[in-house]
């Protein structure tokens, strides 16, 4: 099986029209966000290290929106912590616009999985508390009115006195979202921020963040394990093995048009492919990626870039997706998580 | 139902009441015939208990009288020991007042400080959990030598068993803010200051009041204590005083007015908790 998937993504790799050059990210000069060789290892009982994950090589350009794909456990969070400066790693840098973090800063928001919201505040309050901590010499008018715009964006105008408890899990994760927003960071750290809500306000909450990206062309780092999610809002999805010493396998570059929506989204060829993609590697290959990277010539400081997307107008033969029909698919997201 | 259940309570407070002065009033009826008793016992309880007209314990009427008597002239002072009990309850309550907001302003910044720190909070514990259980009473000679005066140990006996609820909740609710709120902070860059104000304050001020309400409690149940042995002043005065009168009436009369003004105290603090509790 590993030889089928090499050479599919041969084939991708090798497209000469692609619309996004192979290596695009070490092209351009000036990423936000420069990861590179960050490592966290936690000393054992018996005194040997436990390697949750090395070698971790990615970066995010001005206005990219990208995903973290893989399984609990495989340190998603912790590299999300340790690029909001939560966590300290042990090993390597993290650069944002050219100067390596010493720790938490404005720069970079964090949305939290459990909103983190304040229950002794009022959503305004919430917001407040942001908005003043980054401003410090505003006065009270001026942060309500900078606070309001905001409610505004994430549609909350008219419970800006609520409690976090009379509000619901959207309505909570919105403010969240209006209070990462409001302190007009240079990015935005999202962990899993829909994964406690039910699928419906799921769905309304990622069509929101697609449109709230795209009106403040906002960049996002957003760590996830819903393959679908991932697609609607991702540009590009990283891809990490499991753990223990877990790495990036490769980058897949999300090739459906920038105006996708969850409505039509699935109409498109490419979404297909790219769905079976990602599910095939979270199911098979993030087990066993050290056995099909040894024979690859894989170089953990550069991923290998990918666009499934295309692989269907390239000669790969459509029998190298294995025989999951896409209905089958969907429960075994379920099992993975 | 909502309307039977929400009456069915007091109705039978009222009726366990009136059972309860029914049954003492009962007990404490004249007895018909007459006893022969020893002339020197009949001197010292008085000629109607001794001959078994009354028992020398007050009836429920006994003691009605008793309060409304007090009620009426609360606060007289016609020698040191012959005070009115609102005096007597006032200077309690002053000593335990004074002792308790000294507790407070000790305890609840050093608790915030070992809250915020693990090692402090380690390196403290063993030195709280030897001073916890020790009676306050206990303090009560070494206060007396060192300070010199008995209304100032009273105080500090009041100050000693106030202070560890208080320390022990405040160093609790600092330590388990939780963590995700603190990393709010920090991604806000908020100053040690403000994020001691802003977030750990409110987040921990549920724990906080608790431990003062604790604390108010025995403050209350001490005092009684420390006040027969310092002697003076003060209900606990009052109580062993009449306790040398023999006059059960009045001791009766102090029991109930420490139990009401315990249960105000009490009831206060319990509102203020609530001003400060969130819902999760």
């Amino acid at each position: 099986m590993g030889n089928g998937q090499l050479g599919r993504r041969a084939g991708v790799v090798t497209i000469p029209d692609s619309p996004f050059p192979i290596h695009a990210v070490e092209a351009m000069s000036d990423p936000l966000i420069r990861v590179e060789g960050l490592a966290k290892r936690f000393a054992g009982r018996d005194g040997a290290h436990a390697t949750v994950f090395e070698n971790i090589h990615f970066s995010i350009e001005p206005g990219e929106f990208v995903c973290l794909i893989g399984h609990s456990g495989c340190g998603k969070t912790t590299i999300l912590n340790i690029l909001a400066g939560l966590e300290p790693a042990t090993d390597g840098y993290v650069f944002v616009g050219g100067r390596e973090i010493s720790g938490p800063s404005l720069d970079r928001a964090v949305i939290f999985q459990s909103h983190a919201l304040m229950p002794w505040l009022t959503v305004m309050g919430n917001v407040g508390f942001a908005v003043s901590s980054r401003w410090r010499d505003w006065d009270r008018a001026r942060v309500r009115a900078h606070c309001q715009k905001y409610i505004d964006l994430v549609t909350l105008a008219g419970a800006e006195n609520k409690r976090p408890a009379e509000l619901s899990g959207g309505m909570k994760q919105r403010v969240g979202i209006a209070r990462a927003l409001a302190i007009q960071p240079k990015m935005l750290l999202m962990d899993e921020p829909f994964s406690a809500l039910d699928a419906l306000t799921r769905g309304m909450l990622q069509e929101e963040a697609l449109r709230i990206c795209a009106e403040t062309s906002q960049t996002v780092f957003m760590i996830t394990h819903d393959v679908d999610e991932a697609i609607l809002l991702a540009d590009r999805i990283i891809l990490m093995t499991n753990a223990p010493n877990a790495k990036i396998a490769e980058i897949v570059v999300n090739t459906l048009p920038r105006n996708r929506n969850r409505h039509d989204m699935h109409r498109h060829p490419h979404y297909y492919r790219i769905r079976n993609h990602l599910i095939e590697f979270l199911v098979d290959r993030s087990r066993a990626f050290d056995e099909e990277s040894a024979a690859s010539g894989y170089d953990p400081r550069h991923p290998p870039l990918v666009r499934p997307g295309l692989a269907g107008d390239s000669p790969a033969p459509e029998h190298s997706i294995p025989a999951r029909p896409p209905t089958a698919a969907k429960p075994l997201v379920a099992v993975v998580k | 139902m909502g309307r039977a259940s929400r009456w069915a309570a007091p109705a039978l407070s009222v009726l366990l009441l009136l059972l309860f002065l029914g049954v003492w009033h009962a007990a404490t009826l004249p007895t018909a015939g007459q006893q022969v008793v020893d002339a020197e016992y009949a001197k010292l309880v008085g000629a109607a208990a001794a001959t078994g007209q009354k028992t020398a314990f007050p009836s429920p009427a006994d003691l009605g009288a008793k309060l409304w008597q007090h009620l009426k002239e609360p606060f007289y002072d016609r020698g040191p020991n012959d005070k009115g009990v609102g005096v007597q309850l006032a200077y309690s309550l002053a000593r335990v007042l004074a002792g308790y907001f000294l507790a407070a302003l000790v305890a609840v910044p050093v608790g915030f400080l070992i809250g915020m720190s693990p090692t402090v909070y380690r390196a403290l514990d063993p030195f709280i959990q030897v001073l916890k259980p020790i009676s306050p009473l206990a303090w009560m000679p070494l206060a007396l030598f060192t300070l010199k005066d008995s209304s100032i140990s009273a105080v500090f006996v009041i100050f000693i068993c106030s202070l560890w609820p208080m320390l022990i909740n405040t160093a609790f609710g600092v330590a388990s803010v939780r963590r995700e709120w603190l990393n709010v902070a920090k991604t806000l860059e908020v100053g040690p200051v403000r994020k001691a104000f802003r977030v750990i304050l409110p987040a921990a001020a549920p724990t906080i009041m608790t431990g003062m309400r604790i604390s108010i409690g025995i403050a209350w149940l001490v005092i009684v204590a420390a006040e027969m042995l310092v002697g003076g002043t003060g209900i606990g005065y009052f109580v062993w005083n009449e306790w040398n009168n023999l006059s059960i009436t009045n001791i009766l009369a102090a029991i109930l007015a420490i139990g009401l003004v315990g249960m105000v105290l009490d009831q206060m603090l319990a509102r203020l908790t609530k001003l400060v509790t969130f819902p999760e």
